[in-house]
């Protein structure tokens, strides 16, 4: 398969241009905190809830709030149905999405609380986590969570010997290597990384500074519809 | 669903209910907005969202090549299943379908398929296969009344919904064979007031809550009554009556009357 010609990628896109994204914030009414994304043909909402009281008990930490956080495809969102239900990959998209976003949340604050988080993925075509943590960051600042800064996620990649941002599908599968990453864009502190396939030393340092340029286009976004929602209630 | 509710909402609530009167200012037998948005998902055949106030619930309609029953082989199936998820609601929690997620997937299956809103007969393929029809709802914000909005939106995705009969070399794709429009109408009884399409709050005191559901000539196709209250055999008739003229009203305004051709 061949993924770029004439320079272009096969949806038209240039090596280091992310796709299409646009944030919705306070979807939900009955959730504390919310967002809406659709990133290229991904559309995932996010949901937070607390802080608030930790069941099971046993859970909970005596000087900090806790931080769950639950990640899930709806069964229509991929071509093949998907059974409902947690699966082993989705676990571990639920770890390491919470562990990205964990760093920047002031836990102190809420001692004996957690703080849920719940991204829901309503139709999936690659990045569904990074696309999932961007929400669920907005979605805490939606909910009011005190957070020392906002974590921005894409992904970048391999196709034909070049490093590009964002992947497709296509691109994703049958690419050389997929890499997501994210990121305090302020600070620089990277909060998540992954990698499969083959790069070399100087293609991931290609990457992963392709990577910091993403994210940064994306902190924006999150920021730009926070500013967008909180700004129009201060004049009412 | 356990939802937890103030004392003194609920009085205020029975107070109002008294006068005829309810808490967002509704008829009794108004809805709130409905609004429904078909064919969002790329990824599945059919889908739809739909709000009712501020409940929001998105169904998704797969189709895939599969085994009939045994019994009935020359006959598509329908499976319907419905996930609580916790985004929706505080008193949601993660896990497989509870008691509250089965009954409303049952109910919701049971309009449709009683009802005969797809032509089960003509889902037959080459080969011995059926279309096996997964209907998915997804609800997105518990407000009340997920019922009325999970079978509408139900019915609003296999509406829109294509077999995707080329992508398995079956030929060109066609629209699902929809014979009938069951429409779910959910009533609560509060001291002796009927209120149809009941909020999270009514719903949430009242101690039991009646669904109708109606086909296009207002047969009934479907009934389901929830909760430990009890109803007299001359309210359940006058719930009936009223839900199946409220029914053509929805009918109306969501797909101009009927969905057939």
């Amino acid at each position: 398969m061949e993924f770029i010609k004439n320079g272009k990628r096969i949806d038209d896109r240039l090596p280091n241009e992310l796709r299409p994204i646009k944030f919705e914030v306070g979807v939900l009414e009955r959730a504390d905190g919310s967002c809406y994304v659709e990133h290229g043909g991904n559309k995932v909402i996010a949901a937070v809830y607390g802080p608030r009281a930790v069941h099971p008990r046993h859970l909970q930490e005596a000087n900090r709030a806790i931080i769950r956080y639950r990640y899930n495809m709806a069964s229509f969102s991929v071509e093949e149905r998907k059974r409902p239900g947690p699966d082993r990959r989705s676990i571990e998209i639920s770890k390491v999405s919470r562990e990205a976003i964990d760093p920047v949340i002031i836990k102190e604050v809420y001692p004996r609380s957690t703080i849920d988080i719940f991204v829901e993925i309503l139709q999936a075509d690659a990045g569904t986590r990074s696309a999932g943590i961007n929400a669920a960051s907005v979605a805490l600042a939606d909910a009011g969570v005190p957070m020392r800064g906002l974590i921005s996620s894409c992904a970048v990649g391999k196709v034909d010997d070049t490093v590009v941002l964002d992947l497709v599908k296509e691109e994703d599968n049958y690419g050389q290597a997929d890499m997501p990453i994210a990121m305090d864009v302020r600070t620089g502190e990277v909060t998540l990384l992954q990698m499969d396939g083959h790069l070399t030393l100087d293609e991931f340092e290609q990457a992963l500074e392709l990577g910091k340029i993403g994210c940064a286009s994306i902190s924006e976004m999150q920021r730009e519809a926070l500013i967008q929602k909180y700004q129009g209630e201060e004049h009412e | 669903m356990n939802e937890v509710i103030a004392e003194i909402r609920k009085d205020y609530i029975y107070g109002l209910a008294k006068r005829s009167e309810r808490a967002d200012g509704r008829a009794l037998d108004e809805y709130r907005p409905i609004q429904v948005e078909v064919g969002l998902i790329g990824k599945a055949e059919g889908s739809a969202r739909v709000r009712i106030g501020n409940t929001q619930v998105l169904v998704g309609v797969k189709l895939q090549p599969g085994e009939p029953f045994a019994d009935a082989p020359d006959t598509g199936v329908i499976i319907t299943n419905v996930e609580l998820v916790p985004l929706a609601s505080p008193s949601f929690e993660p896990g497989p379908p509870n008691e509250n997620a089965i009954e409303l997937a049952r109910v919701v299956d049971r309009g449709v398929r009683e009802s005969g809103a797809i032509d089960l007969s003509q889902l037959t393929l080459p080969d011995g296969k059926v279309w096996l029809i997964f209907i998915d709802v997804h609800v997105l914000d518990h407000d009340g009344n997920l019922i009325d909005a999970a079978a509408l939106g139900a019915l609003a995705a296999l509406v829109n919904a294509k077999m995707p009969l080329e992508r398995y070399g079956y030929g060109p794709d066609a629209a699902l064979p929809i014979k009938e429009s069951p429409i779910a109408v959910t009533a609560v009884d509060l001291d002796g007031e009927i209120m149809l399409d009941p909020s999270l709050d009514e719903e949430t005191i009242a101690s039991s809550r009646i669904t109708v559901i109606s086909g296009e000539q207002g047969t009934l196709a479907g009934m389901q009554k929830s909760g430990t209250g009890t109803l007299s055999t001359e309210e359940i008739l006058s719930i009936v009556k009223l839900a199946s003229s409220k029914a053509m009203q929805i009918r109306e305004d969501v797909f101009g009357g009927s969905t057939d051709g």
